[in-house]
């Protein structure tokens, strides 16, 4: 089967002029590097009201120069190693937390091609893959900082997240996947050109869930901050860090979020669909993600941490049954329609 | 609630304690966690644990923004100490009969008393008080003084911002405790 997608410019052997790839990707990087202090301030703000109180709200105009208090205040702090710390991997471990959030950035498409421009980052015709390539990489992250700290509380939280990676990584590729096999491409400019009719929410609104669930359990956040537990691991795989490499991993979190909300809305509402003119798009996908992300708070202000036993049995017999089943009805119906 | 028990298939013998088959209840439990029945439940709960946050964003904050909006008291809260002159004359309450001092249990009331000149008065009795002095970071906000004392003449009034950078600074004098507190605190109105 076949769908009328007419292919667009940026396909892998279309090559844009090299200064506009890098003013592109210097908009999307800034963009976003601006957005994620923003999510801070928005995530204790909205946390507080959910808690009928104001959050932060003494620094700068009701409290919006918040995190650029918190970020004076990490660079501020000293650096250090635990002695017990292996020296090479434990400054590594950061790094590669942030790379594979900024690295899945590239393939958000903001939107479609105009005037020759492409307004994503890159588009990859493997960029499911890329996506799942990309953001597992950031396991490596939290793996690498739990087993180099020294610290038991540390190793703890990294066992945790393999534990989680392995529950979790299946179901959500076999979320995407019924949306891969309706659009028949893997490409995500393709997927949101597949959505003119109708946003893939309404047939695969299963896959859906199970990829946001999936989604929370991808960026640690509530109910499945196991790796991080502030309650019995104290911060878990981060408790050694601290200062700038403890910022880094924040701005990992909030990064990851973003670019998950932004997967979520390219797969299934539409990406940068929306009424009014062009040059909206980018404007539509933001916002759509941005009301994800929020989505995202409000869940972690709702829902308990879940224990470790239940992480796994929803993992391994609720969510994975379940996609499976889904891309089993998504496959039977591609094929006969 | 009370649910009907199958009480003749139950081995009383294991039960020696118990009088008679009405001192036992059935526990209420909940169905048993896992499985799909169990995620349905789940997801059912998120929903209804999504709503219930979501109203607590519609009831809005309740904080009470501290330095600029004061937490009102009520009428009868024991705060930092007042005394008193009376209204028409303008001469003080106290006499200087160190009754406070001596119902103080944390010790913290000086009173040094002195004979009225008949030309100046400073109080309406025989004597006043030349010296009284509260050393406020002793004083446990107990109230005894005020009981104690036979004229009125010191009373705890509602001011609680008492914090200061010196412990000489809390040592309240005479002149202190006369004079009206710099911003009032506010007082709990009715309902409130």
């Amino acid at each position: 089967m076949s769908l009328p997608i007419p292919l667009p410019l940026a396909e892998v052997d279309y090559v844009e002029a090299t200064w506009v790839m890098v003013v592109k990707s210097l908009i999307i990087f800034l963009g976003v590097f601006g957005i994620v202090p923003v999510l801070t301030v928005v995530e204790r703000k909205l946390i507080g009201r959910f808690q009928n109180r104001y959050g932060p709200n003494r620094v700068g105009p009701v409290g919006l120069v918040q995190p650029l208090a918190d970020i004076i205040k990490l660079a501020g702090k000293e650096h250090f190693r635990p002695d017990a710390a292996v020296p090479a991997l434990y400054v590594v471990a950061p790094i590669l937390v942030i790379f594979s959030g900024i690295v899945t950035l590239a393939i958000l498409p903001f939107g479609n091609v105009q005037d020759g421009i492409g307004l994503y980052g890159i588009d990859v015709s493997i960029g499911v893959l890329y996506f799942f390539a990309f953001s597992s990489l950031a396991f490596y992250g939290l793996l690498l900082a739990g087993w180099s700290s020294g610290s038991k509380y540390s190793f703890l939280g990294a066992m945790r997240s393999a534990a989680q990676l392995i529950s979790y990584e299946v179901s959500m590729g076999l979320a995407l996947l019924g949306v891969v096999m309706m659009t028949g491409s893997l490409s995500l400019t393709h997927v949101v050109d597949g959505q003119g009719a109708i946003w893939n929410i309404v047939p695969q609104i299963i896959g859906f869930l199970i990829f946001m669930i999936a989604g929370f359990a991808e960026t640690n956040r509530a109910p499945f901050d196991l790796p991080e537990a502030d309650a019995e691991l104290v911060q878990g795989f981060m408790t050694e860090y601290g200062g700038t490499k403890f910022g880094s991993y924040l701005l990992a979190e909030y990064l990851e979020m973003f670019v998950v909300s932004g997967i979520a809305v390219t797969f299934f509402l539409g990406g940068w669909m929306g009424p009014g003119p062009g040059w909206l798009d980018p404007v539509w996908m933001v916002a759509k993600t941005l009301t994800l992300v929020c989505f995202f708070i409000w869940i972690r202000a709702t829902l308990p941490r879940l224990r470790y036993d239940q992480l796994m049995s929803l993992g391994w017999k609720v969510l994975l049954p379940l996609a499976t089943l889904n891309i089993l009805v998504t496959a039977v119906i591609v094929t006969v329609s | 609630m009370q649910a009907k028990l199958n009480t003749e298939k139950t081995d009383w013998s294991a039960f020696p304690y118990l009088e008679s088959a009405e001192d036992v209840i059935s526990v209420q439990r909940g169905p048993k966690p896992g499985g799909a029945g169990g995620a349905y439940r789940a997801f059912g709960e998120t929903l209804r644990g999504l709503r219930t946050t979501f109203g607590r964003v519609l009831e809005g904050p309740v904080t009470i923004q501290y330095p600029e909006e004061k937490t009102p008291v009520y009428p009868r809260f024991r705060g930092r100490h007042k005394l008193h002159r009376f209204e028409d004359t303008g001469l003080e309450k106290c006499v200087g009969c160190s009754l406070c001092a001596a119902a103080c249990p944390a010790d913290c009331i000086r009173v040094v008393a002195l004979e009225n000149d008949p030309e100046h008065r400073v109080s309406a009795g025989e004597r006043y008080a030349e010296v009284y002095e509260i050393n406020l970071s002793r004083c446990i906000f107990c109230g005894y003084c005020e009981v104690a004392c036979p004229f009125d003449a010191i009373t705890m009034g509602h001011d609680y911002e008492l914090s200061d950078y010196n412990r000489s600074d809390l040592i309240f004098t005479k002149e202190m405790l006369l004079a009206e507190p710099l911003d009032r605190t506010p007082l709990r109105r009715e309902g409130e």
